[in-house]
């Protein structure tokens, strides 16, 4: 059951210009939430590091896909939302007024919970960052389109059939697209609401060692229910708990020497 | 039903005994017989006399709805096949002949008892004073005055079915039966003969087209250039003043032009009254059953054929060429003879025009309802009034057709594009345009509401998914949100085309007439004339069947253009449907 190793393949195109090439740091200050009237974020401290996976844990209902959403932004489209300190994307408050969320959103892919290809054909749905920039010209869109592929382990098996509808894949094939669509447009942050949870361990595998592959040029963050795969994937991992962040750090020291018992009581799976 | 098995055979096994010996010690079982799972529930719980009732509902409904069909189609089917003449002789004495169409029964009244034999008061009573009678179409309405008569069963002497009865479909006056008294060839007086006679209408029916042709084509050409030259000169006269030199000029030409129109008019005339003349030479003379005749221009035959003698393939080429008229040619004898290809060309071009006009219209409102206004108290409210509209009673959007489109918009139109016409509107009446209008806004709430369903079925993940790859708002809604959306909007839109063309009341005010003189598309720029009325298969059927000068005789014709409103409807969904499902399996496969 070993997965094939990918060479990186990865090479920015001369036509994505970042402006960090290992990611964006991200840095979130006393942030609160509130859905309405009930609180779902509760001051929230966190420094993501650049170019570094870092995973956020906890039982569900914890606040961390809120937490997750609210770095691109994606909250935005639930009414009744109300939210107070501030998030900055390489210093960059977005949450400052005048912020471009459109623009924000291409600095970060995000990969969900469940595989969410468009009813479109293979090579559409993963071009299709580049459609919404404007980009027209066949050549970059058919090399970004086997870029992206490879880098989410998928070109061989989606090169032939790159002309058919993507709903027509499997379910660890159609979240891998999803994962090449995240970083089709070369973002400098990847978000990852979950992404193995609706997967197969094979799939699953499959996605971890392409988390691995990425990392270093993209800064991710990755929610997950799963600990063991927090623990696998992970160079920081947060634990939440009812809207706080419980405890932050390494992840070998919240895996082994946790500070706070709730964390210990978590990760050896005495609750959640 | 599933007896549990019994823990004492060996095919339970150790574990099964194991636990029976458990449960055994909690509760004491009979000492033999079966443990019965009792699977009967209450009745409530049971699904079957809902089941009942639910198939009962879908069954009667499916029989009613066969039922009517079957009518429709029977009687379409079979208005056109050649019936047999019969020829009855009265017990006065006269003779009286036509195509038996249908058969009751009656109560006589006394007077008429009073004249009766006693056989037949008795045969009368015995039947509890019920007598049967027969309706034949006896035709000649131009001798008779009538096109049908009832005769009793105690009238009739006798019936027969002589050979040399023909059937004459005119082009006046409707059908005749009777015979053929002689025929003039040429100005000779001929006797009879079918094959001459077949011969020489073939011929009369080609000049019969030729002055058709000259007249509509040709002399329609002319009296449309006359026409234009003559709004030339009122245009000419509004736009430069009556005396200023510049309108003189023009309108000097524009008489010059009228003049060189009006010669060639002329010698067209001059044309069609030769071909009349030469026509005029040869005729044929009808003979009704009891000797009267009628002496007519072969020419005015459209069909004849021996009713009596005919065998099974000249029935059926008389049946197809019917059919053929029916679907290719312009009515005659105020629509209960001749075709409907003007009212299937309306119908289906306003219905398209209908479509072109509802499908944004409907499909950008409900876009901006579900996706871009903000949900409250108001968005709800205008979603109820929508769905209220689609109460409305469709005379009502007529009413409104008529006020708003047809005197505001088309008097406006008018005023301002078309002075030179005043006071003939050209907009400012009713027209297909106003007509397809009028429709698309009565079915524009199918549409919406369609359309809502349609956009609220799209997955949030789909969105999102765009979204979050830094697409506006519009980018998904346009590549993401509308493709996916497509089959239900197509669905709509299907539901609205089935609901407009089927819709007669509001077209009666916008624009659709008895007869239109010219088709709503012609050889004249700008070639689409959507200021026309327009003929429609519904109203067709509206005006043969009640407001024809004989109903009997449209009856049939009721059916047949019934027949053919549903295929054209059946035929224009299930184009409809082809092409949604082919757009539902680009977009199908997900297992999600």
């Amino acid at each position: 059951m070993t997965v094939a190793a990918h060479e990186r393949t990865f090479e920015p195109t001369a036509y994505h210009i970042k402006k960090s090439p290992e990611g964006a740091a991200l840095d979130i200050s006393n942030f609160n939430l509130w859905y309405g009237k009930s609180q779902a974020l509760h001051d929230i401290n966190m420094e993501i590091q650049k170019g570094e996976v870092t995973a956020l844990i906890g039982p569900s209902g914890c606040g961390k896909s809120t937490l997750l959403r609210c770095l691109n932004r994606m909250n935005d489209l639930i009414d009744d939302l109300r939210i107070a300190g501030q998030i900055k994307v390489d210093g960059f408050d977005i949450y400052g007024p005048g912020v471009d969320v459109i623009a924000l959103r291409k600095r970060m892919g995000m990969v969900f919970q469940k595989p969410n290809p468009f009813a479109m054909s293979i090579y559409d749905n993963v071009v299709y960052p580049l459609r919404v920039d404007g980009i027209t010209k066949k050549s970059i869109l058919d090399e970004t389109c086997e870029r992206a592929l490879r880098s989410a382990a998928l070109w061989d098996e989606a090169k032939d059939r790159l002309k058919e509808s993507a709903l027509g894949m499997s379910g660890g094939q159609q979240q891998r697209l999803c994962i090449a669509r995240g970083i089709a447009s070369d973002p400098e942050v990847l978000l990852m609401d979950e992404p193995c949870s609706a997967l197969d361990p094979i799939a699953t595998a499959k996605i971890e060692e392409l988390i691995d592959q990425l990392k270093g040029h993209y800064t991710i963050v990755i929610v997950t229910h799963n600990m063991q795969q927090a623990a696998r994937v992970s160079d920081n991992t947060g634990f939440m708990y009812l809207g706080r962040l419980i405890e932050y750090g390494d992840t070998r020291t919240i895996f082994t020497t946790p500070k706070k018992t709730q964390t210990e009581d978590y990760v050896s799976g005495r609750f959640g | 039903m599933t007896d549990y098995l019994d823990p004492d055979t060996p095919a339970s096994g150790a574990a099964g005994a194991a636990a029976t010996v458990a449960r055994e010690t909690v509760q004491p079982r009979p000492a033999r017989g079966k443990r019965v799972r009792v699977l009967s529930a209450d009745l409530s719980a049971v699904g079957e006399p809902a089941l009942w009732a639910f198939g009962g509902a879908l069954a009667l409904g499916l029989i009613l709805i066969a039922s009517f069909l079957a009518m429709v189609a029977w009687n379409g089917f079979t208005t056109f096949w050649p019936k047999p003449i019969a020829q009855v002789e009265l017990r006065d004495g006269t003779l009286l002949a036509g195509e038996p169409t249908r058969a009751n029964r009656f109560r006589p009244g006394e007077h008429v008892l009073a004249q009766l034999d006693d056989d037949q008061r008795a045969y009368i009573e015995a039947n509890l004073g019920f007598a049967d009678r027969t309706l034949f179409k006896t035709a000649n309405f131009d001798l008779y005055g009538d096109d049908f008569r009832w005769v009793a069963d105690f009238e009739m002497a006798e019936i027969t079915y002589p050979m040399d009865f023909h059937l004459f479909e005119r082009q006046q006056w409707g059908t005749f039966v009777g015979r053929v008294g002689g025929l003039v060839i040429d100005g000779e007086p001929r006797d009879f003969d079918y094959r001459l006679m077949q011969r020489e209408q073939t011929a009369a029916r080609q000049r019969f087209n030729e002055i058709r042709r000259i007249e509509r084509r040709d002399i329609g050409a002319l009296n449309h250039y006359i026409d234009r030259e003559r709004l030339a000169i009122r245009r000419a006269e509004l736009r430069y003043g009556e005396d200023s030199e510049r309108a003189q000029a023009l309108i000097a030409e524009a008489q010059a032009n009228i003049a060189s129109y009006e010669a060639q008019f002329a010698e067209l005339q001059i044309r069609v009254n030769e071909i009349r003349e030469h026509d005029r030479r040869y005729r044929v003379i009808l003979e009704e059953v009891n000797g009267r005749t009628v002496d007519t221009e072969l020419s005015q035959i459209v069909r004849f054929y021996p009713a009596n003698a005919l065998n099974w393939p000249q029935a059926m080429g008389i049946y197809l060429s019917r059919w053929w008229e029916f679907v290719s040619t312009e009515p005659r004898e105020a629509n209960t003879q001749g075709g409907v290809l003007p009212a299937i060309f309306g119908t289906v071009a306003m219905t398209l025009l209908m479509v072109v006009f509802v499908a944004p219209f409907g499909v950008i409102t409900a876009l901006y309802l579900r996706e871009y206004a903000k949900q409250g108290r108001l968005t709800s409210i205008v979603r109820i009034s929508v769905n209220n509209l689609a109460g409305v009673p469709s005379i009502v959007y007529g009413v409104f057709g008529l006020g708003f489109f047809v005197f505001v918009v088309g008097g406006g139109v008018d005023q301002m594009f078309f002075p030179e016409s005043l006071p003939n509107p050209t907009f400012g009446k009713g027209g297909i345009l106003w007509a397809s209008l009028t429709l698309a806004l009565l079915t524009v709430p199918v549409v919406i509401v369609a359309t809502e369903e349609a956009l609220s079925a799209v997955p949030r993940s789909m969105r999102e998914g765009s979204l979050a790859c830094g697409a506006s708002k519009w980018q998904t809604i346009r590549h993401v949100v509308l493709p996916k959306a497509l089959p239900g909007i197509m669905t709509g839109m299907i539901l609205a085309m089935a609901r407009g063309a089927g819709e007669v009341a509001p077209l009666m005010l916008v624009g659709v007439v008895k007869l239109a003189p010219a088709l709503p598309v012609d050889g004249f720029f700008p070639f689409l004339h959507l200021d026309r009325s327009f003929m429609h298969l519904g109203f067709h059927i509206f005006d043969v069947g009640f407001q024809s000068r004989n109903s009997e005789a449209g009856k049939p014709m009721v059916f047949v253009t019934t027949l053919l409103l549903l295929a054209l409807i059946v035929t224009m969904n299930a184009t409809a449907i082809t092409i949604r499902n082919r757009l539902k399996k680009k977009y199908a496969g997900g297992q999600f």
